[in-house]
């Protein structure tokens, strides 16, 4: 291995890196949108439950109960309608979510301490928001339930059990918590494997790598100057989008920055030999982003548990995750930055992708090589 | 115009049929990240393991606890002495909840009290947790009114129940996560594989200099536009057709409603699609621009502001209105509307309008800017 060759060659890359004038800004620009859009959008929340309302009673009774809808935040009345066969088109014409329906009588029923009946019909199509929707519609309706009760009896209250919940480490539930420090592992994972691929397949495909082999440059110095500059970028990328999540988003490393920045590196070395080893299976750039774009970027992230928790997965998929590097990382940025364990909790998930890291890189390189040959 | 139209569309499938690996992802790959993400896309958390900080130990206490366990949801529970233990625990990631019982428990309940139980919850994954919690309260709440109505028929005043309500949930009545995830996905996919395959396959052409080649023969751009267009416009709805087959076997989804809008409105989509695609290669000099601009473009938006995991409605105002900056968010209402809903064209117009707008200025622009690149 020789210095000068290397840092030649390191010259050579970053002159091209520096001559596309498109290409680092958006390296640089692509994960903080990406950070602004999973922070601020990326919410199973349901805040607004659109309804359409079909109140046939009319009473102070009904509007009471519409009351305890509307004043929970979770609701907003956008539609009345007193034709009860109409409110099939306000589902149908994605018009709202949900239709609540208040029979006539209403009133006078709990006025004469009898049943009232309502109808609650829930627009299945928007799945889980549906389930939540139920949810508070139960806990509205049970709440109005007993203030009747209560009334009834006479008391204040009829008693009953009240789930009081501590959310620890994200006490707020805010999902972008969550969400953005996942975005350090995506942004670290296109920038090394992808760019790396599709720098060195780009050679390939002009035909400047056999220009190469005819220098005195080895294999080895090649992969270095391959790969150097963009770890490179990975890294002051993945600090940009660290400085952005404490500073923009609020979310502070509640653990050792050291730790965090040390198994950092550890997955550097999977995603980097990922890189290398889809630019020996691939010919052209367009090959070689399909193939990191489908086959290792979209797998790892709905399997590592990137958005979706792994214990909800088939029980062969949850197997297939423990090969993935990915998910130890996940799990290693989340645990370090939002609950601050130390590396005594993390020994698993560390020796975990450092043992895949070298394995990777190290059958990468080796057929880098043998390749050329 | 057809006659030079035919060799450039010719040349085109030529090429991609040349390379047998970009024309397999293209049109296999869609299918299995169907069957990938229709396993791993669950919101249904099932399995929570739980822990139990009973500082009572009465039979009611134990009574109530016992409902978490036959719900179901809560797999595994474990009695632990105090809420240190289980804050431990939770850092660790061996219980996602725990549940605090006070010691005045069953005197407040039988006496119709209201009692106060506490709820640990690992909020980490905030998503989890809230469903987590919701089954906390559905579980508390059902319980509850259990022992409101025992308690009031102690004094005679029992059976009654004010309000009975029903709900009913249309259009997936079983709530199952792959139904309402299967049409976003055939958004999201189609989306990616549209943008990415034809900036890059512009892109590649200006990289290689045949662009310039294409540019002196008597071929107009907007043939050309047209000719690159098509081969790719086929194979994304053939891949669509393929995640649909796919659908249908592996997760029963039944389109409900009309094959043809389902055929007219997906092509529309494409077309969209490969406009932004087009617009990402004027702007794009080499491939790897054209790439990370196309995931950019295609995939944050499809998959984050479109609707397809994450309720518009819930997001800040702004965000509101850039959703609209991706076709996937009203190609995502017009297929639940036709697959899962099976309404007809009435219930989807205004989409299919807002579909067409976007299509019509997307490809007026990126034409616009493709001759101007091309002079």
């Amino acid at each position: 291995m020789n210095k000068q060759r290397i840092l030649a060659l390191l010259k050579k890359e970053f002159g091209q890196l520096f001559k596309d004038k498109k290409l680092l800004p958006l390296v640089f620009v692509a994960p903080l949108l990406q950070l602004t859009f999973l922070g601020f959008a990326a919410s199973l929340d349901v805040k607004d439950i659109s309804m359409v309302l079909c109140d046939l009673d009319k009473t102070e009774s009904s509007r009471g109960f519409i009351e305890k809808f509307t004043n929970s935040g979770y609701f907003t009345v956008d539609y009345s309608t007193e034709d009860y066969g109409s409110i099939q088109s306000y589902l149908d014409d994605h018009k709202t979510t949900m239709a609540l329906i208040i029979p006539p009588k209403f009133g006078d029923k709990l006025l004469q301490r009898q049943p009232a009946r309502v109808q609650v019909i829930l627009d299945g199509s928007e799945g889980n928001s549906t389930t939540i929707a139920m949810g508070y519609v139960n806990q509205i309706i049970v709440s109005y339930s007993n203030s009747v009760l209560a009334e009834v009896v006479g008391t204040k209250s009829v008693g009953g059990i009240n789930a009081q919940a501590r959310a620890w480490f994200n006490p707020s539930l805010k999902s972008r918590n969550y969400m953005v420090p996942g975005v350090l592992v995506l942004i670290l994972l296109i920038t090394t494997m992808n760019l790396t691929s599709m720098a060195i397949v780009k050679e390939k495909e002009i035909g400047t790598l056999e220009q190469i082999m005819v220098t005195p440059i080895t294999p080895t110095e090649l992969i270095l100057g391959k790969l150097i500059p963009f770890t490179i970028i990975g890294i002051v990328n993945w600090c940009v989008v660290l400085v952005a999540m404490v500073v923009g988003f609020g979310i502070p490393v509640m653990g050792s920055f050291p730790l965090l920045f040390g198994l950092t590196t550890f997955f550097l070395l999977t995603s980097l030999g990922l890189g290398l080893f889809v630019s020996t299976i691939s010919h052209t750039q367009q090959q070689a982003m399909m193939t990191s774009m489908f086959f290792v970027l979209q797998p790892m992230m709905y399997i590592s548990g990137f958005n979706f928790p792994i214990e909800n997965m088939p029980k062969a998929l949850q197997l297939f995750s423990f090969g993935v590097p990915m998910r130890y990382y996940l799990v290693i940025v989340r645990s370090v930055i939002l609950k601050g364990v130390g590396i005594s909790s993390l020994w698993f998930e560390a020796g975990a992708l450092l043992f895949m890291g070298v394995m990777v890189l190290v059958a990468s390189v080796l057929r880098f090589k043998s390749k050329l040959d | 115009m057809l006659r030079r139209l035919l060799p450039i569309i010719k040349k085109e499938f030529r090429q991609i049929r040349r390379d047998k690996r970009v024309l397999a992802i293209l049109t296999l790959v869609p299918a299995l990240l169907l069957l990938l993400n229709g396993y791993a896309l669950n919101y249904d958390v099932s399995h929570i393991k739980m822990a139990v900080i009973d500082q009572e130990n009465s039979k009611e206490s134990r009574d109530f606890l016992n409902a978490f366990v036959t719900s179901g949801y809560f797999d595994y529970v474990q009695y632990l002495k105090s809420t240190d233990e289980a804050m431990h625990m939770i850092d660790d990631a061996r219980i996602r909840a725990a549940i605090v019982i006070p010691t005045d428990f069953s005197h407040k309940l039988l006496s119709g009290e209201i009692t106060d139980i506490q709820v640990l919850v690992d909020g980490m994954d905030s998503n989890a947790a809230s469903i987590i919690l919701g089954y906390v309260q559905a579980v508390t709440l059902q319980y509850s009114q259990k022992i409101v109505l025992k308690n009031l028929s102690k004094i005679g005043r029992g059976n009654y129940l004010p309000i009975q309500y029903d709900a009913r949930v249309w259009y997936n009545p079983e709530l199952k996560s792959a139904k309402f995830l299967v049409p976003g996905l055939i958004g999201f996919i189609l989306a990616i594989t549209a943008v990415i395959a034809t900036s890059l396959s512009i892109v590649k052409e200006k990289e290689r200099n045949t662009i310039e080649q294409i540019d002196v023969s008597p071929i107009s751009s907007v043939e050309l536009i047209v000719g690159k267009m098509i081969p790719y416009a086929l194979i994304s709805l053939v891949a669509a057709a393929l995640v649909i087959v796919a659908a249908y076997f592996l997760f029963d989804v039944v389109v409900k409603g009309s094959y043809l809008w389902l055929f007219g409105s997906t092509l529309l989509f494409v077309i969209a699609a490969l406009s932004i695609g087009l617009f990402v290669s004027t702007i794009s000099d080499s491939q790897q621009v054209a790439f990370q601009l196309a995931s950019l473009t295609s995939m944050l938006p499809t998959m984050i502001l479109s609707g397809f995991m994450f309720p518009i409605r819930s997001m800040p105002w702004w965000l509101q209105i850039l959703t609209n900056i991706t076709p996937a968010k009203f190609y995502l209402v017009i297929l639940r509307s036709i697959i899962l809903k099976g309404v007809g064209l009435a219930a989807f117009w205004d989409q299919l309008v807002y579909l067409m707008i976007f299509t019509t200025v997307m490809l007026t622009i990126s034409a616009r800017r493709f001759k101007k690149t091309l002079s």
